[in-house]
């Protein structure tokens, strides 16, 4: 008895006399590219990135058009521009990772992250003052945000997810509607409302309520894709051993999907750790520790790069993008735990 | 020999009822409150926005939208005049936000496909990761980055524009100044809002029907035969839903647009030039040395972006919702 073995074969897939094509199309392009830039007045980068698409593009096309015609061109012409938008979008986002990395990492140092500002001004050389009040500052306005938003988003979830109520529709076209209220309008409405009314000035409390519009449509959109995953046989199991839908909810989907909700929080911090705009409103600005959330202005990690910004001297722009860094690098963290947590959530 | 029939015990029949018990009646009444939330803090900002904005409405009546001075004056008396009115800050608004959609457009829907269909699978998940991760960047820190990295690049790209397109009115300019311009703080904006034009068209690309698929494949299309007849048509409501949320995006935008663009009151259409506007930063920028009357103008130009955002997002979100829902 002969046995026959079966050979693995992917007939689509490139074969080595195609990627010695692509390999050498691409290299002629580079070389065309440099000879064009070197010959004509077109210079700098810009010249170097659209030569090098338009030869490659010709040169592959030319390549192509002996075997399979205008219809090759064309489909090459879109692989080619896909390719071009996804690197142009990659490019923005390394930009903006290195220019941050390289530019913040200079002006960070054992005084910048234990320091307050207090005996420093923004103009004095690095070295001299921190942001470590800032840092408070933002810590406080996450807590309060946390604890008014959680709650809220995640009951409203409930809503969506296990009671289905007759509004259900209403509701999350208003979520939808709210994750669009812009930062401003979100600030300007917490001093209309309790600054201009009440007693109660600027300080992280307001920032923190300012903060928590932003924050619930986050948190509730995604506490629902989450709920949404946990398997329907378990509350059908829950309902069956004589659970009420209260205990099916808290003993047995809230727990299955408690790390998406972990999730969910944490995305929601990530969205508004950076917002600018509302806390000048709402906290102001304060350059010592404020250990008192209710009463007044507290320092904040944006308001420094703002008045970094604003500032316009070396000193002050090197201290908003050291600030920006370790506010980066908290929403980094936090992106990091998010997905960590997520993958541990149920899957379908 | 005999067994003892035990006594047949039946127990009482128990009493259906379709009443959720009391902890139950309490859950539901505590989520149901809590979910209105949102319709709460919708209705309180219109509220509260309306009525200190009430004033300056009430006195610049429809001039409030359709002039252009913003200006308050106090004269010997002590007599205040004046003059409020957004119509160059919502054309700017308007201008910057379409350019931020001409450039992110284009570019989101490439990346999309290029994701969904070309890439490969560990470049796909780093890219997706990257695109979700710019979603997530703070808006002061892309203000920082377009006034000190793009900025000196984007002049150039301008400087270029002008050179070769100048003829045409929107890329000439009245002086050689071409930084701050809308045209920069356009190409900001549109860094901000390709995560979600783009998060949104892969969600609806990723969801073509498989057959459809093959069987484009099976009458010997190319990938982008496949793409133009069998994808773009049905994934084209997404990337319309998608593009308004990024606008409304855009619309709101505040510090970002603020740190690159030069404020003035004058409507501009000359995109290079270093003057333009945005309701929102425009509010930022006039808070600081706002009086009374001034605060009132500011809350009622809040009442009209929340209004303008509010519009778009809910016309967004149902194109989104009916094109991802029905799968067409």
């Amino acid at each position: 008895m002969s046995t026959s073995t079966v050979q693995k074969m992917r007939p689509w897939a490139a074969s080595p006399k195609d990627r010695a094509l692509t390999t050498l199309s691409v290299l002629l392009s580079v070389l065309t590219s440099v000879v064009i830039v070197a010959a004509t007045p077109m210079k700098g980068k810009l010249a170097y990135f659209a030569l090098f698409f338009l030869s490659w593009f010709v040169i592959d096309s030319l390549f192509v058009v002996r075997k399979q015609g205008a219809k090759g061109v064309r489909d090459g012409l879109a692989a080619k521009i896909t390719l071009f938008g996804a690197v142009i979008v990659s490019m923005a986002v390394f930009s903006i990772l290195f220019a941050t990395i390289s530019k913040g990492l200079k002006g960070i140092n054992f005084a910048f992250l234990s320091q307050n500002m207090h005996n420093a001004s923004l103009f004095d050389p690095i070295g001299k003052g921190g942001i470590l009040h800032a840092i408070l500052g933002t810590l406080m306005l996450i807590a309060f945000a946390i604890i008014f938003s959680v709650p809220m988003g995640i009951l409203t979830a409930l809503y969506l997810t296990e009671i289905k109520g007759k509004a259900a529709g209403l509701i999350q076209f208003l979520v939808q509607a709210m994750s669009g209220v812009p930062s401003v309008v979100a600030g300007l409405f917490i001093y209309a409302a309790i600054i201009l009314n009440t007693p109660l000035r600027s300080s992280a409390f307001l920032g923190g309520l300012a903060l928590t519009i932003l924050m619930v449509p986050t948190v509730t959109r995604t506490a629902q894709e989450v709920l949404n995953l946990v398997p329907q046989d378990l509350r059908e199991a829950g309902l069956a051993m004589g659970a009420t839908q209260w205990k099916t909810v808290a003993l047995v989907v809230v727990p299955a999907a408690r790390s998406g909700l972990i999730t969910a929080t944490i995305l929601g911090v990530a969205r508004i750790a950076g917002e600018t705009a509302p806390l000048l409103f709402t906290v102001g600005v304060f350059d010592s520790y404020n250990f008192n959330p209710f009463k007044g202005d507290q320092g904040t990690i944006p308001t420094v790069v703002w008045r970094g910004l604003l500032g316009g001297t070396p000193e002050s722009v090197q201290r908003a993008w050291s600030a920006i860094l370790v506010l980066l690098v908290v929403v980094l963290v936090m992106f990091v735990l998010a997905r960590a947590f997520g993958s541990k959530s149920p899957k379908k | 020999m005999s067994i003892d029939t035990p006594a047949k015990v039946i127990p009482a029949a128990r009493k259906i009822t379709t009443k959720p018990r009391v902890s139950d009646q309490i859950f539901r009444a505590i989520v149901t409150t809590f979910s209105f939330s949102a319709l709460l803090i919708l209705s309180l900002i219109a509220i509260f926005l309306l009525s200190k904005g009430f004033a300056t409405l009430k006195a610049q009546g429809l001039g409030f939208i359709t002039n252009f001075e913003w200006s308050v004056v106090v004269d010997d008396g002590g007599v205040e005049t004046a003059h409020f009115g957004l119509q160059a800050m919502l054309i700017g608004t308007v201008v910057i936000s379409f350019i931020a959609l001409f450039i992110a457009v284009p570019l989101s829907v490439f990346t999309a496909l290029f994701l969904t269909f070309y890439a490969p699978e560990r470049i796909k998940k780093l890219l997706v990761t990257l695109i979700d991760l710019m979603a997530a960047f703070p808006s002061i820190l892309y203000g920082l980055w377009g006034f000190f990295v793009l900025m000196p690049m984007a002049e150039y790209w301008a400087k270029l524009l002008h050179k070769w397109l100048g003829w045409i009115y929107i890329f000439d300019v009245p002086d050689a100044i071409y930084s701050r311009s809308p045209f920069i703080a356009g190409i900001v904006l549109s860094v901000m809002i390709i995560p979600i034009i783009t998060s949104v068209s892969r969600e609806v690309f990723s969801q073509t029907p498989l057959d459809r698929v093959q069987a484009a494949y099976a009458l010997g299309a190319t990938k982008w035969g496949m793409i133009r007849a069998v994808v773009l048509p049905f994934g084209a409501g997404g990337v319309v839903g998608g593009s308004m949320l990024g606008l409304g995006r855009a619309f709101g935008e505040t510090v970002a647009v603020f740190s690159v663009l030069n404020i003035v009151f004058r409507t501009n259409f000359q995109i290079l030039f270093t003057q333009g506007g945005n309701v929102a930063s425009m509010i930022i920028q006039k808070w600081g040395e706002a009086g009374p009357s001034e605060v009132s103008a500011l809350m009622a130009a809040g009442l009209v972006l929340f209004i303008l955002t509010l519009m778009v997002n809910f016309l967004a979100n149902a194109v989104v919702t009916r094109t991802v829902k029905s799968g067409r």
